[in-house]
C-alpha cells in the first residue's frame, strides 16, 4: 500500500495534505473524578468546508489507540494516511464535499493534546501518571468547548467506532440539543467482565515492566516498551476474529521444520511481535493505561438505576448503530442492547449487523455492505442539512 | 402507490408508533410517516432492503424474526404492529400472532389466500402444489412454508381470542371485486385483517 500513497494523497478521493491545529483552553475543566484541569490544549484536524449556517459539521471520535489524524496525509511523501481515511474524504461515507469534519485527539491522549506526556503548566514537569483519569463524559465536555471555539452550535453527526461510539452515545445524552445524529459503530453500552479482564491484563503487562517506574519513566529516559508491546499484543487478539487470524496466518511457519525452541516460528507470532513492537515505539504507556480505564468506567445507564432505556429518554437525535458478525470484543448482542433501549425510549434508530470476518477491527475496513449502509445514512443527513439551509 | 397502503392507512392513527415486521424497502412506513406522522420502525433481514429503508429515512432494524422473535420489545410498546405478506413465511405463525398482540395494541396482517379458486383449480387440475404470480415458488424452495386460507386464519384467531376488527378482501390488484366480497375464501386473493385483543 505504501508505494501508492503518494499518488493517493493527491488522488481525487483523498482530503489531501492536512495540517493539524492546536487550541489552548484556559477555562478550567472540572472532571468527573473530582479533579480540575485548569488549562489544556486540544489538537485537531478539519476536512471539508463549514457551510454558511454552520450546520454541516461532523465530529469524528477516535478509539483507544487513535488520534486526531483521521484522514489525509501530512506530506506528499507520507506513506500512511489517517486512521479512518477509508471512510472520510470526497465521495466516501463521511463525504467532505458535503460535510465539515472535525477530528481531535482526546484529553489524556499522546497525539498532541494535553495528556500524560505533556507538561503540566502548574509544575513545569510532565504530567506522567499524575494526569487525572478522565472519562467519556469529560471528553464530550471538552469536545463541546472545541465546538464552541469553532462556532459549531450543533453537530449534524457525531461519528465513532468502539470507544469512539461511546463518545457519540454520550454526546446524545449530555448535549441532546447539539447533535442531530449519532453514528455508533462496533460499540457497547458498557464493558463486560471479560472486556475488563483483558484490559486488566494489558495494564498489568505495562505496570509490571521494570522500566515503568510507576509511570515516571520519562524522566529516567526510558520507556516500558516490553509491557506496552505485550499490552498491544493482547489487545490485538481481541480486535481480530479467530476466522480472520486463521485466514491470514493459519499455522504458517517461517521454516518448514520445527526449531524446538521458544523463538518466533509461527507467522502469527511474528505478526503480533511486529505489531506490538511498532506500537510500543509510537504510543505512550500512561495513555494506554488511561484509555483502558476510560473504557472500563463507561456505563451511561449507571446514572439511571441501570436502565439504558431511561438513559436515552432525554436524547433527541437519530441513531445509526452498526455491529459486525465476528466482533467478539463488542459483539452484535451489545449493539442490539443499545438498539432495543433506543426503540423502547421511542428514539429514531436504524441498526445493521454487517457480515464480516474481520472481528472488532472491521469498523476500520471498508467492506462493501458497511460502506453502502454508512454512506446511505450520511447522505440522508446531508440532505437534511441542505434542505434546512436552503 | 402500493395497493395495500390505501387499505392500511385509515387504520393507523396520527402520531402513533408503528412496527412493520418484514418491512421490505420501507415503502409502507415512509407512506405512514408522511401521511400519519407515525414514529415507525421496520424489521428486515435483507441487506439491500435495509439500505433502501435508510435511503428513505425509515428506521430499520436488522432482526431475524425466526431467530430472535419479538422478545426485545416491551408489552404494548407499539400502537400498531403490521405484518404484510410475511405470516406464511414465518416458522411459527401462531406464536408470532401471539407476540404481535403482546407488543401492539392492534395488529394488521395481510397474506395470500390459499383457498383462492385458482389455487384450488391448480391442485385439482394439475394435481401439483399450486403456483401463480403471487406464489411463484416450487414446493421445495418456497419461503412460504405456512400457507393458509382465510378460514384457517380466522379459526386461529378465534382459538387465540384475537378479535377481528376489520377485514378487507381484495383481488390480485388489491381491488374489491363483487365476487370477492360475496365468496371471499374462494374469490379473494388477499385479505387485510385488523386484529386486536
Amino acid at each position: 500500500m505504501s508505494s501508492t500513497s503518494v499518488a493517493q494523497s493527491s488522488a481525487e478521493n483523498s482530503v489531501g495534505i492536512i495540517k493539524p491545529k492546536t487550541i489552548h483552553f484556559d477555562q478550567a475543566l472540572e472532571l468527573v473524578c473530582g479533579k480540575t484541569l485548569n488549562q489544556y490544549d486540544l489538537i485537531y484536524e478539519t476536512y471539508g468546508k463549514l457551510n454558511a449556517d454552520h450546520s454541516n459539521a461532523v465530529l469524528i471520535c477516535h478509539a483507544l489507540s487513535g488520534d486526531h489524524h483521521a484522514a489525509g496525509y501530512y506530506a506528499e511523501s507520507d506513506p500512511k494516511a489517517g486512521w479512518w481515511d477509508s471512510c472520510i474524504g470526497p465521495g466516501k461515507p463521511v463525504d467532505t464535499n458535503e460535510f465539515f469534519v472535525v477530528s481531535l485527539n482526546n484529553l489524556g491522549g499522546c497525539g498532541g493534546s494535553t495528556g500524560p506526556n505533556t507538561v503540566n503548566p502548574e509544575t513545569g514537569k510532565l504530567f506522567g501518571p499524575d494526569f487525572p483519569i478522565v472519562t467519556v463524559k469529560d471528553w464530550v465536555e471538552s469536545q463541546a468547548r472545541l465546538a464552541d471555539k469553532l462556532d459549531i452550535k450543533t453537530w449534524s453527526a457525531v461519528v465513532g467506532g468502539s470507544l469512539g461510539g461511546m463518545q457519540a452515545l454520550t454526546w446524545s445524552l449530555d448535549y441532546p440539543d447539539r447533535i442531530k445524529h449519532a453514528v455508533v459503530i462496533a460499540s457497547t453500552p458498557k464493558l463486560t467482565a471479560q472486556n475488563i479482564a483483558f484490559n486488566e491484563i494489558s495494564r498489568k503487562a505495562i505496570t509490571s515492566d521494570p522500566e515503568f517506574h510507576d509511570g515516571h519513566y520519562y524522566n529516567l529516559n526510558t520507556v516500558p516498551t516490553k509491557g506496552l508491546m505485550l499490552a498491544r499484543m493482547i489487545g490485538h487478539i481481541t480486535y481480530l476474529s479467530d476466522e480472520a487470524m486463521g485466514e491470514k496466518f493459519g499455522r504458517e511457519r517461517k521454516s518448514s521444520a520445527f526449531n524446538f525452541n521458544y523463538g518466533v516460528e509461527f507467522e502469527v507470532e511474528s505478526y503480533l511481535n511486529f505489531q506490538g513492537k511498532r506500537f510500543s515505539k509510537t504510543f505512550d504507556a500512561n495513555t494506554y493505561l488511561l484509555m483502558t480505564r476510560v473504557l472500563d468506567y463507561f456505563d451511561p445507564a449507571a446514572d439511571f438505576g441501570g436502565s439504558l432505556e431511561q438513559a436515552f429518554e432525554k436524547s433527541k437525535c437519530g441513531y445509526l448503530v452498526v455491529s459486525f458478525s465476528t466482533d467478539w470484543r463488542f459483539s452484535p448482542e451489545r449493539s442490539e442492547q443499545l438498539v432495543s433501549a433506543m426503540v423502547k425510549a421511542g428514539k429514531s434508530v436504524s441498526y445493521a449487523e454487517i457480515d464480516s470476518q474481520y472481528g472488532h477491527d472491521a469498523f476500520l475496513i471498508p467492506t462493501e455492505r458497511y460502506m453502502s449502509l454508512f454512506s446511505a445514512y450520511m447522505k440522508r443527513i446531508a440532505q437534511e442539512v441542505n434542505v434546512n439551509e436552503s | 402507490m402500493r395497493a395495500d397502503l390505501r387499505v392500511i392507512e385509515p387504520w393507523v392513527e396520527l402520531n402513533t408508533q408503528v412496527l412493520d415486521l418484514g418491512c421490505g424497502d420501507g415503502t409502507l412506513l415512509a407512506y405512514l410517516q408522511e401521511k400519519k406522522k407515525v414514529l415507525g420502525y421496520g424489521l428486515e433481514i435483507d441487506q439491500k432492503q435495509i439500505t433502501s429503508c435508510i435511503e428513505k429515512g425509515v428506521n430499520v432494524v436488522e432482526q431475524d424474526l425466526d431467530k430472535k422473535g419479538l422478545r426485545n420489545f416491551a408489552d404494548k410498546q407499539f400502537d400498531t404492529v403490521i405484518m404484510t405478506q410475511a405470516l406464511q413465511a414465518i416458522k411459527r405463525p401462531d406464536a408470532m400472532l401471539e407476540e404481535m398482540m403482546r407488543i401492539g395494541r392492534q395488529g394488521i396482517v395481510t397474506f395470500p389466500n390459499f383457498g383462492y379458486w385458482r389455487c384450488r383449480h391448480y391442485l385439482l387440475w394439475h394435481g401439483k402444489m399450486p403456483m401463480s404470480k403471487t406464489l411463484p415458488h416450487t414446493w421445495y424452495n418456497t419461503p412460504n412454508i405456512h400457507l393458509c386460507t382465510f378460514k384457517d386464519f380466522e379459526a386461529l384467531c378465534r382459538q387465540k381470542n384475537i378479535k377481528i376488527l376489520n377485514r378487507t378482501v381484495v383481488d390480485a390488484n388489491f381491488e374489491q371485486s363483487r365476487f370477492a366480497l360475496m365468496w371471499p375464501n374462494l374469490f379473494a386473493e388477499f385479505a387485510v385483517y385488523r386484529i386486536s385483543r
